[in-house]
């Protein structure tokens, strides 16, 4: 029973990435960012980027400011407190700033993506779309995938700007380390292809990643109230494992010389 | 008869049921045929397979000489655009676009029209559901009725040859339900349309329908005028017409001797 | 929500990403110290880099004053050549300039030091700085430490 139940649940979940495959040949490979017009572009854009700039660059503070305390009170011991903005600048650029803007992306745009599909989906608006000749997965799927892969970074970088002046803040104003040992340290080890590029390319595929797990499971629902919720909690679960396991791979990339 | 749809050998099955069983059907061109049946039998089904959302998995459905079963996804979306058009249950209105902007969406994206002769064709097209004076109403404002019009000012937008009505009737009141019979009797005559409706509301559909085709465990068991099939059709037939609780159908789901069970314990 | 509205703050949502990129090269990665116009080229060859890595810095007196720009090895001699950038407005190094690697702080970063000899001419584009002095490597200090006590005992 145990096997039978659990091959089951592997056929289905094969099928479901064969689905999810299809759904990103048929929408993002044959339309270019402004297939479906740039107006929905920039609709989409406004609604996954702009409004996640709140939560992206409080949250972004936090983070900073909590990086300059933490590694103030770790470099006071090696009397290297003078690296702070190094570090801080770093972590940032490197792993935080790329994966916790797609992780709080998935939460606040990636569930309302998968709602609002899921919606569309349960009221027949695909479904009347499709009848009228409209291809949805052009006119609905690949403008929200090209403003997820646009917004991300740039949410991204905000996040990062503002950590790494969050720390700043910290260090500088509240510890009295000096303000020239924090950029310039930082300055002299930051390397803009290396880690401000990289940390970009990260989050552009983050950015895709979880828009693209978000309108999958929206377009996958069931459509019933209940199998939208579902659908909206599996995007969250989904799309949080897929960035942090993806970074994985991709820091690995990355150091390996790539 | 000159079919416009025509269906052959068609078995589709969802999963473990079987739905359709080798069904054959041809439905009239530029007539109103009601596909009636009890629930469950997969009458709205059978609308998804003639508009090519799904696949039967074996048999035919020809739409306008086309075999919609074996187009390619371009060519389906262009069979669709060309000439067919669908009215859904809950009218399917795009929620983020205002009365106007539902009904241009097809002109829009299908045309380079301009602006300004979009707008005469949008207004013509509320005009001849009632709803002109609505235009700049969200979907959300509007009563079910409503919106059911102006999914239908929407589906004719492109001006198409065949339309399809699935349940058009359920859960309206009686007002918004004469306003619906009244306008696709009136859209089928003066634009010659092939409609094809689903439902089960056996007044409705008999007072506009020219052919009845009634549908039940995936056979065709009646297809014919609604006065004839009403008189000569068989027992199964004239007990769902009439609406009789007992009869071919029968009232108990099958089950053991009710004697026999009640004594046996 | 109007389509202006849309437009507009989508442009400011774009611009504010642009500021932060520029941000993160200028500020944070400090390209404008790379962006200098002006420069020559000198090679030096060491025993041992240790560490040192391509963009460490060339100081005189706790000043940058130029770049390393490649590191490779001279296969011919099996030691290690070091290309750097010195800023052109630095003109008079003399030519028994010697270079040492040095490390910031004690476990920062490795940059390249240089001090001025008392040579009356002057250190030109692609000249070699013959003077050297490689990295401190703990690993052969405490080896060299081990070697003479164990002589003495």
């Amino acid at each position: 029973m145990m096997v039978q139940r659990l091959g089951r649940r592997g056929v289905s979940a094969m099928q479901s990435m064969g689905r999810a495959a299809i759904l990103f040949y048929r929408s993002l490979l044959w339309g270019g960012p402004g297939s479906a017009g740039w107006r929905d572009l920039l609709q989409q854009i406004h609604a996954v980027g702009v409004r996640s700039l709140s939560i992206i660059i409080v949250a972004g503070f936090f983070v900073g400011m909590v990086l300059g305390l933490q590694g103030y009170t770790i470099l006071i011991d090696f009397g290297s407190e003078a690296a702070l903005g190094t570090m801080v600048s770093l972590t940032l650029l490197r792993e935080l700033g790329p994966v916790m803007t797609a992780l709080l992306f998935a939460g606040r745009a990636g569930s309302a993506l998968t709602a609002e599909i899921g919606l569309m989906k349960t009221t027949e608006q695909l479904s009347a779309m499709e009848m009228m000749g409209v291809d949805p997965l052009k006119r609905v799927i690949t403008p929200r995938l090209w403003a997820g892969m646009i917004a991300v970074p740039i949410l991204a970088l905000l996040f990062s700007t503002v950590g790494i002046w969050g720390g700043a803040f910290v260090a500088v104003d509240l510890l009295g380390i000096d303000e020239g040992a924090y950029w310039g340290n930082m300055q002299a080890s930051v390397e803009f292809y290396e880690d401000v590029v990289k940390g970009i390319v990260k989050s552009v595929v983050f950015g895709l990643v979880v828009t693209w797990i978000a309108v999958f499971q929206g377009y996958d629902s069931v459509p019933t109230s209940e199998g939208i919720g579902k659908a909206t909690t599996q995007t969250v679960v989904v799309s949080s494992l897929a960035v942090l396991g993806l970074d994985f791979v991709l820091t690995a990339i990355m150091l390996g010389g790539v | 008869m000159d079919p416009y749809i025509s269906i052959s050998e068609l078995s589709f099955r969802r999963g473990e049921r079987l739905i359709y069983d080798r069904l054959s059907v041809d439905f009239p061109r530029g007539k109103v045929t009601a596909i009636m049946g009890p629930s469950g039998t997969g009458k709205t089904t059978l609308l998804r397979l003639i508009g090519g959302q799904l696949k039967p998995d074996q048999g035919s459905v020809v739409v306008a000489g086309q075999r919609v079963n074996e187009l390619s996804r371009r060519q389906l979306f262009e069979l669709r655009r060309e000439k067919m058009g669908m009215l859904f249950q809950t009218g399917a209105l795009f929620t983020d676009l205002s009365v106007f902007d539902n009904v241009a969406f097809p002109l829009r994206t299908h045309t380079d029209l301009p602006e300004t002769m979009i707008r005469d064709l949008v207004l013509m097209k509320l005009e001849a559901v009632g709803l002109r004076g609505a235009r700049d109403l969200m979907p959300s404002e509007l009563s079910g009725g409503m919106a059911r019009r102006v999914a239908l000012a929407r589906s004719i937008a492109m001006d198409p040859e065949l339309m399809l009505y699935d349940e058009p009737f359920t859960g309206l009141d009686p007002i918004s339900m004469g306003m619906i019979v009244k306008l696709i009797r009136a859209l089928s005559e003066a634009l010659g349309l092939t409609s094809l409706l689903v439902s089960h509301d056996v007044e409705e559909s008999c007072s506009i329908a020219d052919y009845l085709c009634l549908v039940s465990d995936g056979r065709v068991i009646g297809f014919g005028p609604p006065d004839e099939l009403l008189h000569e059709g068989n027992d199964e037939v004239r007990q769902f017409l009439r609406g009789d609780p007992d009869g071919p159908v029968p009232f108990h789901y099958p089950a053991a001797d009710y004697r026999q069970e009640l004594l046996s314990s | 929500m109007q389509m202006r509205n849309v437009e507009l703050t989508v442009g400011a949502f774009m611009i504010m990403g642009i500021v932060a990129l520029v941000l993160m090269a200028f500020r944070v990665s400090g390209l404008t110290q790379q962006a200098t116009s002006d420069t020559y080229t000198l090679k030096a060859r060491f025993e041992n880099l240790a560490g040192l890595n391509e963009r460490a810095k060339v100081s005189m007196s706790g000043v940058t004053i130029g770049r390393v720009t490649k590191v490779y090895l001279d296969q011919e001699w099996y030691s290690a050549v070091v290309e750097m950038e010195i800023n052109a407005d630095v003109e008079t190094l003399t030519r028994d300039t010697s270079a040492a690697i040095l490390t910031a702080g004690l476990l920062g970063e490795k940059y390249i030091g240089l001090t001025v000899g008392a040579d009356p001419e002057y250190l030109e584009d692609g000249d070699w700085i013959e003077d050297t002095q490689s990295a401190l490597v703990l690993e052969e200090l405490i080896g060299r430490f081990l070697f003479n006590k164990a002589e003495e005992g």
